[in-house]
């Protein structure tokens, strides 16, 4: 054996790698080379050193809720596509579909576990593609696109001139219903305005709560639910609520 | 039913997958030399394997993992072209450093004092590639040799020539560094 090939298997040895017969090669190489029995121990001790350092990393705690909430979540969801194939099966029977999918009073203990399936749409849209379906900036053309997919399109409202620029609308999922999301931007940050019908038409005013940083901000009005998500501070976020309310009591009313 | 399917599919993967998330992590914090780079490099890599976690056929999912992670990374350094070399060999890294001395110092001589984590990491942080993926992998990932090589989609022989050339080139850095510091 020379020492070019000794000094390679050598690691080997130290990683405990080799079978008998080579790590008997090694030895007795070492044994007689003084070069590389030096190299041995050094190697050896360097080890030893590194073991005793903690050397890795731990992953953040946010990295590990946002691929979380990246994979299908604890209630199933049906994929796009599949949703998007029952809605072409034809009006009777997606119409039946729709009746028991969207008609539901949320219980209380209900809302909590809502609100993180809503953030975890709101999430899972900041990755690449998955944000708008439909792009637009004209409410004129993301509203009718809704149209047919959902049983009631939401209300899109277009807020460039109060700040909030919107950008498209998307059809998403949540409490394993599918849903519609407008999509606003302010600054760099989004905003998904989560919309779903409700049996209940009583109003319920705005309250913003915050989970997994972000905030959300959600209310009940005219038999339809609103949850605003964003990582935008509660402020900007109650602006954005108040604005949207105001231009949607002028759309109905004007 | 397609729905319960791809639960079900997510929640072999989510046991299979996320108990390697730190190891993942540690190996795209030394690749990528950035905290917020890593994080999205492991984001996007757990989204690919998920997407192919059909074809996924064991036995090992660490060295898999890895594989995609390198691929992300790969995709990172492209990115940052002007100042980082993809993970290929790179023959004028590896003559730099000689594996070996022949006036090496005595055994003795050679024992070296324990550093802080911050400062051996710096160190690794600054060997070239592909020699610290394949430190990391096997120091502080410990993958065996045939594992790196599926990790890497190298021979096991290259893995060895690899390593130790990383480790020599570690030890040169260190002694030179206590050198320097005495
Ligand atoms: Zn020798």
């Amino acid at each position: 054996m020379t020492c070019d090939e000794a000094q390679i298997l050598l690691h080997a040895l130290l990683d405990n790698e080799l079978d008998a017969g080579h790590a008997r090669e090694v030895e007795a190489h070492i044994a007689s080379c003084p070069a590389c029995a030096a190299e041995l121990a050094a190697q050896r001790e360097m080890k030893r050193v590194l073991a005793d350092t903690k050397l890795s990393y731990s992953a953040p705690a946010g990295l590990r809720a946002r691929i979380e909430a990246s994979m299908p979540q604890a209630r199933p969801q049906p994929s796009r596509r599949s949703v998007l194939r029952g809605f072409a099966m034809g009006s009777a029977v997606s119409a039946l579909a729709a009746s028991g999918v969207v008609a539901v009073v949320l219980r209380q203990d209900d809302q909590q576990r809502i609100l993180s399936e809503v953030v975890s749409a709101h999430l899972r849209s900041l990755q690449a593609g998955h944000l708008i379906d439909v792009v637009s900036t004209d409410q004129h053309t993301v509203k009718p696109w809704f149209n047919g997919k959902l049983d009631v399109a939401p209300p899109v409202i277009d807020l460039t001139a109060q700040g909030f620029t919107l950008v498209g609308g998307r059809l998403d999922y949540v409490d394993a219903r599918a849903i519609g999301a407008v999509v606003y931007k302010r600054r760099q940050h989004i905003i998904n305005l989560f919309v779903s019908q409700t049996a209940s038409t009583e109003h319920r005013p705005p309250k913003t709560q915050t989970m997994q940083g972000f905030n959300c901000r959600r209310w009940g009005e005219r038999g339809l639910n609103f949850w605003a998500v964003s990582d935008i501070g509660g402020d900007e976020l109650t602006e954005f609520v108040d604005k949207f309310e105001a231009a949607m009591k002028v759309n109905v009313e004007g | 039913m397609p729905v319960s399917d791809d639960f079900q599919k997510a929640q072999r993967f989510r046991e299979a997958a996320l108990p390697y998330l730190d190891d993942v992590y540690t190996l795209a914090r030394y690749l990528l030399r950035d905290a917020s780079d890593a994080e999205d490099a492991v984001q996007e890599c757990y989204l690919r394997a998920l997407k192919h976690f059909d074809s996924y056929r064991g036995p090992a999912m660490k060295p898999w993992l890895f594989a995609i992670l390198r691929n992300v990374c790969n995709a990172e350094y492209a990115r940052r072209a002007h100042s980082h070399a993809a993970i290929e060999d790179t023959p004028g890294a590896a003559d730099q450093t000689p594996m070996w001395q022949e006036n090496e110092a005595s055994p003795e001589t050679e024992v070296l004092r324990s550093r802080d984590a911050g400062a051996i990491r710096k160190m690794i942080d600054a060997l070239a590639e592909p020699f610290k993926e394949t430190f990391v992998l096997r120091e502080i990932n410990n993958l065996s040799y045939r594992e790196i090589a599926e990790a890497v989609g190298a021979p096991v022989g290259t893995v060895m020539s690899r390593l130790a050339r990383a480790r020599a080139m570690l030890r040169a850095a260190w002694t030179a560094e206590e050198e320097h510091s005495k």
